[in-house]
């Protein structure tokens, strides 16, 4: 499983990895849901820092498609609460 | 995966789709791509140039501050052993707001510096994959068939696409960052512009407009602690250095607006 973290990079995990990046990811939009920012960096970090500590990072000669997007670290809570209501962080 | 990271897979797979709309016949994909590739590889050296830009003229604004902390502070002194109180603080009021400003500057500065670095290594990044979708290229034109050329292609265009939209919204989210600075710093020029950190001794006695903004902008606890220690400082002095600095003092009053003109000269 090819997951990048955007901005950064692309790291290859091991398939059974995703069932723990997808409780990982849960708590962060729980978080998120429920409006109040505490503990939400702690818990984008924790998800962010599994995979750089679970992942080998794909070369940059490598031409990979990845599986999963993670936005970018300095994703501050606003943000993420935009990306629920569908204003998406990619400007077009 | 639903949430943050499908929101995120979903617009990001849109951009790409978008880089590679032109899949018509394979042979022209692959060079329509890479010559996109290389385009996008010298917008992102320009974002790096504007960063750049950006930051050196928050570090410009950064050292004509100092310069006014420095002669505030000094016209302080001077007022306060001259027994200008009134004088003084509005110098210490100017210079803590001078020293705030500093201090966000300070901030920015070191937040622009970290996305330029960032920039710098998707630049490269970006640059490895380009290098290595062009060899790619020209193994599959040599080697398959039409057919399965374009799917070889399209993979590997897909790959670099991924690439190209996540460098693009890291350079977007770099030149929202400068935009919100430059209209901090754009601020802060207009202070500049008003006078408010020039020579305070060129203030007449009544209170003008500045004035009045700063006293809402500095802190006056901070401004106290300034003016009780410089008093402190004073006193300690002794009397000769207390005359003496009196003495420079009204010089500084006289010849403050002789100064001025050559100040504003070397600016």
């Amino acid at each position: 499983m090819i997951v990048r973290i955007s901005g950064e990079d692309q790291y290859r995990l091991a398939d059974e990895d995703a069932a723990r990046l997808n409780e990982l990811e849960n708590g962060v939009v729980q978080i998120v849901e429920g409006g109040s920012e505490d503990g939400f960096l702690d818990a984008f970090h924790a998800l962010l820092d599994y995979v750089r500590a679970h992942g080998t990072p794909v070369g940059d000669d490598e031409i990979e498609t990845s599986d999963v997007i993670l936005p970018p670290s300095d994703l501050t809570f606003a943000e993420a609460g935009r990306e629920f209501t569908g204003e998406g962080l990619i400007p077009d | 995966m639903a949430g943050l990271t499908g929101r995120m897979s979903t617009v990001v797979k849109a951009k790409v789709s978008k880089l590679l709309d032109r899949a018509e016949d394979p042979a022209e994909t692959l060079d329509y791509s890479y010559q996109k590739q290389v385009e996008q590889l010298q917008n992102v050296k320009k974002g790096i140039a504007d960063v750049v830009t950006a930051k050196k003229r928050l570090q410009m604004q950064e050292s004509t501050l100092q310069q006014s902390v420095v002669k505030l502070d000094t016209q302080a002194r001077q007022a306060l052993s001259g027994g200008n109180e009134a004088l003084a603080k509005t110098a210490l009021e100017r210079k803590n707001v001078a020293q705030t400003e500093l201090q966000s500057l300070d901030t920015q500065v070191s937040e622009l510096e970290e996305q330029q670095q960032k920039l710098t290594d998707s630049e490269q990044k970006l640059r490895a994959k380009i290098e290595s979708f062009r060899t790619k290229k020209e193994v599959i034109k040599a080697q398959y068939s039409a057919a399965e050329a374009q799917v070889r292609i399209s993979e590997a265009a897909t790959g670099v696409g991924e690439q190209m939209a996540d460098v693009g919204l890291a350079m977007q989210r770099a030149v929202d960052k400068t935009e919100n600075m430059k209209a901090r710093a754009d601020a802060v020029s207009e202070l500049e512009a008003a006078g408010t950190f020039e020579d305070v001794t060129q203030l007449g006695t009544g209170e003008d407009d500045i004035d009045r903004q700063l006293k809402q902008l500095s802190s006056a606890p901070a401004v106290e602690d300034d003016l009780a220690k410089m008093k402190a400082e004073l006193g300690s002095a002794g009397p000769a250095g207390a005359a003496q600095i009196a003495a420079g003092e009204a010089d500084g009053g006289a010849s403050g607006a002789s100064a001025q003109p050559s100040e504003s000269d070397q600016q």
